[in-house]
């Protein structure tokens, strides 16, 4: 079957800083526009709900009108329409579940309340084909940071670990503030950190060899946060370059191990890392090489698509759509904290 | 015309299809329900049980009027997302009606009055009215003790919930909520005069709460006299 006889689906998502909109059919990518409102956050050091919020209602349509001109195709083509309902932050999850499920009203199409999370692997399949099952997948970014064990993306997704305090996108944020770097703090951290020697400081590694797959980034902050204190105290330069390269070297060496292990462990051949914080060069790098050490073949979706955009929301409405599974209605309501073995919500 | 109207701005979550009956407007069906915490959950169901109330597809929809508030912005932007996404997949206008002029249109008073509904944080939105049909001056947000009254009644639940400030009965505060039969009534009645509504945007009278992070807070413990003590 050609792509073009596959349903024509369209994901929004709007679960925190970014409005996305994207239009997929079976795992072509159509069209991917996203409006974020970033910009807006930065002075604040974080995502403000209300700010996101707003910014999501005024972005909206415009950001649909994109998609669909890229596209080259009407909203009266859609087929059906998949909407992040969870995780993520209430008010903005909201203004793209009403949005959804107005025009799944309007033009008579079913609607689809999906895991924002699982749109985060999902997405791989628009750069890779389809995911090979089973699949571990390591979803890492300032809300998240979760291992997760994928057999079927629209049926089966177990959680195998998560983080038990910050996100791993998060610690780089935090970090990034004690080194007097902008928000949000990944890309400035990566640079510094080529500058740097990762080996100049050990910081800790939270939850190393606990047996979990969970993470703890919290400490490992504190650490960071101790260093720069005891610097500025005993008036010795502080090398930012060094301290970006042993932090930033803390985060992608759990991270990694912690994802090979758990691919060695459930016997599976295939790794996703997908999310913000996969757009992270040492993260790459790290992974590839322990991966190619493991005989795992490792996949990482172009950074355009690890970060929050509507095209991933489109690709597991895909997969759900071409696995049958009943939508959702339209008394569909968000959820904050879906867990991510709930691949549709409600 | 057949137009939809809502309103999602107060606890009330209130739907209604209308159109022109010579120069009156007829409500070919209406519905509310009161629940702050669900507005995200009962709107679309409600439009869509209005409209086959009303005998009536989303085709067959000309126009839109949406509550613009101010009201509490996470519900109020469920009525303005909804409206947004209607009009854009049915390709029809849509018009905003601040919420407090359909509370004050459905109050039918022909003497001066202010309508106030709940900012929360022991604040009012509120707004002076000659009568149902004119407000008097802009909309605004305050505590209930500093809106200029008068003497004048107060309605709407800012006046049920502030009735003692306002120095009246809480049971003189009807009507409490927005309905959307009254807000399609004013959106047609204005129309048909030829008369400007407002863009279907959100009437916020308030910033984002959001502080400008200090200094990080330091973490190593505190070293000298003060740590021993």
């Amino acid at each position: 079957m050609s792509t073009t006889d596959l349903p024509l689906i369209l994901g929004i998502e709007s679960s925190c800083d970014e409005t996305g909109v994207g239009l997929v059919r079976g795992c072509e990518l159509l069209s991917d526009q996203v409006a974020s409102s970033v910009a807006e956050h930065a002075r604040f050091g974080g995502v403000v709900p209300e700010v996101a919020s707003r910014a999501h209602l005024e972005a909206m349509t415009p950001t649909l009108h994109r998609a669909l001109d890229g596209a080259g195709v009407k909203l009266a083509d859609v087929d059906a329409i998949a909407v992040t309902a969870g995780p993520g932050l209430a008010g903005a999850l909201l203004v793209g579940v009403s949005a959804a499920k107005a025009y799944a009203l309007a033009l008579d199409k079913p609607l689809y309340g999906v895991n924002h999370l699982v749109g985060h692997v999902a997405v791989d399949q628009l750069e890779h084909g389809p995911l090979p099952k089973p699949t571990v997948a390591l979803l890492v970014s300032g809300g998240h940071t979760s291992l997760l064990l994928v057999r079927d993306l629209a049926t089966d997704v177990r959680l195998l670990g998560d983080t038990v305090d910050d996100a791993a996108g998060e610690a780089y944020d935090k970090v990034a503030r004690l080194l007097d770097l902008p928000y949000p703090g990944g890309p400035p951290i990566d640079r510094a950190a080529r500058e740097g020697d990762p080996s100049a400081i050990r910081f800790p590694r939270g939850k190393w060899g606990d047996g979990t797959y969970d993470f703890s980034f919290s400490g490992l902050k504190t650490a960071v946060a101790r260093w720069v204190e005891e610097s500025e105290r005993s008036g010795s330069p502080l090398s930012v370059p060094d301290v970006a390269a042993a932090f930033q070297e803390a985060v992608v060496d759990v991270l990694t191990r912690k994802a090979v292990d758990a691919c060695r462990a459930h016997g599976v051949e295939h790794l996703v890392i997908s999310g913000g914080v996969a757009a992270n060069s040492r993260l790459r790098a790290l992974a590839e090489e322990r991966c190619a050490r493991a005989g795992i073949e490792l996949r990482v979706p172009r950074p355009r698509l690890c970060t929050d955009n509507g095209a991933m929301i489109a690709a597991l409405g895909a997969e759900v759509v071409a696995a049958g599974l009943p939508p959702s209605t339209l008394d569909l309501a968000t959820d904050t904290s879906l867990p991510v073995s709930q691949v549709l919500a409600g | 015309m057949l137009l939809l109207a809502f309103d999602t701005a107060t606890p009330a979550v209130t739907a209604a299809v209308c159109e022109p009956d010579g120069a009156a407007v007829r409500i070919r069906a209406a519905a509310s329900a009161v629940d702050a915490r669900r507005h995200g959950e009962l709107l679309a169901p409600g439009i869509r049980d209005v409209l086959a109330r009303a005998d009536a597809s989303p085709a067959d929809l000309t126009h839109i009027a949406v509550g613009i508030g101010p009201g509490p912005y996470t519900g109020l932007r469920v009525g303005l997302a909804t409206a947004h996404a209607l009009a854009e997949a049915l390709g029809i206008a849509c018009h905003g009606v601040a919420t407090l002029d359909a509370i004050a249109h459905a109050s039918g008073r022909d003497t001066p009055f202010i309508a106030a509904s709940d900012a929360r944080r022991k604040e009012v939105f509120w707004a002076r009215y000659a009568d149902s049909a004119t407000r008097v001056g802009d909309i605004a947000v305050d505590r209930p003790a500093d809106v200029p009254a008068d003497g004048l009644p107060v309605i709407g639940h800012g006046a049920r919930l502030y009735a003692d400030v306002f120095g009246q009965d809480a049971d003189a505060a009807e009507p409490l909520y927005p309905s959307a039969a009254a807000l399609g009534e004013v959106a047609v009645l204005r129309l048909l005069a030829g008369a400007e509504l407002p863009e279907p945007r959100p009437l916020y009278l308030r910033r984002p709460d959001a502080q400008v992070p200090g200094a990080p807070k330091r973490v190593s413990a505190v070293r000298g006299p003060a740590a021993r003590a």
